[in-house]
């Protein structure tokens, strides 16, 4: 006797067909869904938008008109200066929502849910980063205005700013793969938010966000050359008011790459395991 | 090929050093109930992990319709459902998003999707809260959409993992008469549970677990039968008066009378000729007690009558890693060790109390 002869309510037959080349061709349509369902959830909880959008401009505030006085960046004012590291800084505490969000999935049984179904399993991490980079959208068109108001200007022009915003994007997609990797393992999503802080406090202070790196002793001058933070300041400032792009812009994207082909395997790989 | 629905073979799986489940066989014909019962930590809701392709055994095998859950799981999970003790589902979506988004990750066209997301929220009378997110849900409305979002594919297998469990008496019957319906149309069921009453209603046959392992198998009248089915209840004002009852009902009925504190408890298992000499045998000796009950048996006095131990809820065994507990998903991530004694060791031989004949369906 086989399977197919069991007394099946209708549907079952026409999945049959689940071998592991079609359901490649299943990837794009599941992380829609998935992003869908997670930039619902966005747009159901105002407040927490709200109060997460409330710290960056504080700091945009603090550095601007507290500590501002006190900087003199060669050349530039200090709005100018500020803003590109701003951009910078908010995605990367904001990876702690790509955290928090895989962590509550996970504890709250969705995953288990999700991977009951015939779904594509990495649609789930997929789905996750793209809604969190829907979302950098929108903080990226935030933060323009308000460093607008506090006498930011783009000094190149419209197209090196859209590409400036793409690098962004590019490079805060790139920074989620980590958070992937936290959400799915602290034991719960406060912890996980826990675990982000210390990882990127030091990555984003000791860079090139807030003060020119020359201004550091020697020891930390050349941790804070090099890292991925200051890279993407110092493309992004490059594209928005002016300088050698090339380098900084080149540095930034090999951060990137570097970032994406180490964690989205282990992210994989820590998902897959989950289940062992 | 097998003629069961659902087929496992010595499956285990341990966390670290805690066996979960250590050896379970299962087989389930299809269009049955087919009840899992037992305690919290049994091993309950590992089996049904594992069934559903979310958890990988340790050792062993299984297979629902004929595919192999681990090699095969893409096409167990195409005909499959499964319904969570832990309702999954989504909290800031509405009850209708929820199902949608179920019935596209099942690769069913955005129209089948809506419809079908209409169709079940009618069935399961939550169609005034059909556009309110899950959020504002009672716990009853939650798992029944939790149920209707595992039925949106018509998966001819469904797992129900302590389905009514925290539901009050009201949502739990409306949730049976749901399950009857399902399996008169033909669908497989498993279901965990911990309530005897819940497995005599709806399952045609039931394994009791404990300590991952089956303890016992057969019909619910079979098990029933094994001990009895009612339960005498007597409470005594003193702990003398009720120490002096347990002796004098140990001499007239067949069965071991239990005794804890002021309370003594008897199965009955002759009908209500026992009771009336048991209650004479009480008088005789002058001893009134101060309240009585006949009450149906429980899981509790399935255990004791089976394995001489209680179910084991106040156990330590009970809140361990791999328990049918939420924290189980976090004993699984390596380097996370939440529960780190062991549980008691199982009991020495399974003891079936009941096997029949496999053929009959």
């Amino acid at each position: 006797m086989t399977a197919t002869a069991l007394p099946l309510p209708a549907a079952a037959d026409q999945r049959g067909a689940t071998d592991h080349g079609s359901r490649l061709s299943w990837i794009i349509p599941d992380t829609i869904t998935i992003t869908w369902r997670n930039l619902k959830a966005y747009g159901r909880n105002p407040d927490s938008i709200f109060f997460s959008s409330v710290q960056p401009i504080m700091f945009v505030v603090l550095f601007r008109y507290v500590f501002g006085g006190a900087i003199h960046p060669p050349g530039v004012t200090y709005a100018n200066y500020l803003m590109p590291g701003i951009y910078v800084q908010t995605l990367g505490f904001g990876v702690m929502a790509t955290s928090i969000g895989l962590s509550e999935d996970l504890h709250k049984g969705l995953i288990e849910r999700f991977r009951s179904l015939p779904m594509v399993d990495s649609a789930v991490l997929l789905g996750r980063t793209a809604a969190d980079s829907v979302r950098n959208i929108c903080v990226i068109v935030l933060l323009t205005v308000v460093g607008y108001l506090v006498g930011f200007r783009v000094l190149t022009g419209l197209l090196p700013f859209l590409a400036a915003c793409a690098l962004l994007l590019f490079f805060g997609w790139s920074l989620m793969w980590g958070a992937v990797i936290i959400g799915l393992t602290a034991s719960s999503s406060e912890t996980a938010q826990l675990m982000v802080f210390p990882l990127l406090f030091p990555l984003t202070f000791a860079s090139s966000a807030f003060v020119p790196v020359a201004t550091m002793p020697g020891w930390l001058q050349g941790f804070a050359r090099n890292q991925p933070i200051s890279a993407a300041v110092d493309a992004t400032r490059a594209l928005m008011i002016g300088g050698p792009t090339a380098e900084p812009v080149m540095k930034t994207l090999i951060w990137s790459c570097a970032l994406i082909a180490v964690l989205i395997p282990l992210s994989v790989h820590r998902f897959s395991r989950i289940s062992a | 090929m097998t003629e069961f629905a659902i087929e496992a073979v010595g499956l285990t799986k341990d966390f670290g050093d805690v066996k979960a489940l250590a050896g379970v066989d299962l087989e389930v014909a299809p269009g049955t109930v087919f009840g899992l019962l037992g305690p919290n930590g049994a091993g309950k809701t590992t089996a049904v992990r594992i069934l559903t392709t979310v958890l990988a055994p340790t050792g062993g095998h299984a297979s629902v319709l004929g595919h192999d859950v681990v090699r095969e799981a893409a096409a167990v999970r195409a005909t499959i459902g499964l319904a969570g003790q832990y309702a999954a589902v989504d909290e800031n979506l509405t009850g209708h998003e929820n199902l949608r988004m179920v019935g596209r990750l099942t690769h069913h066209s955005k129209a089948f999707a809506r419809a079908r997301a209409t169709e079940l929220l009618e069935r399961f009378d939550l169609v005034d809260a059909a556009n309110r997110p899950v959020k504002t849900y009672s716990g009853g409305m939650r798992r029944r959409l939790d149920l209707a979002a595992s039925l949106v594919h018509r998966p001819p297998v469904l797992f129900l993992d302590e389905p009514t469990t925290g539901l009050d008496p009201r949502s739990r019957i409306e949730l049976w008469k749901v399950i009857e319906e399902l399996v008169r149309e033909g669908t497989t069921v498993l279901l965990t549970t911990q309530y005897l009453e819940e497995a005599d209603r709806l399952a045609a046959r039931v394994s009791v677990v404990d300590h991952g392992r089956v303890i016992a198998h057969g019909t619910p009248a079979e098990l029933k039968a094994t001990m009895g089915s009612t339960v005498l209840a007597l409470t005594f004002d003193e702990p003398s008066q009720a120490a002096q009852a347990a002796g004098i009902l140990e001499r007239s009925a067949s069965k071991r009378p239990r005794l804890d504190g002021t309370d003594v408890e008897l199965i009955v298992d002759g009908g209500t000729g026992v009771v009336i000499d048991a209650l004479r045998a009480l008088g005789d000796a002058d001893l009134e007690p101060a309240t009585m009950a006949l009450r149906e048996p429980s899981l509790d006095d399935v255990f004791l009558s089976i394995t001489g131990h209680r179910a084991s809820l106040d156990e330590p065994g009970a809140d361990e890693p791999g328990a049918d507990e939420p924290g189980a998903d976090t004993a699984v991530s390596p380097g996370d060790p939440k529960g780190t004694t062991a549980p008691s060791p199982p009991p020495d031989s399974p003891r079936h109390v009941a096997t029949t004949s496999r053929g009959a369906s």
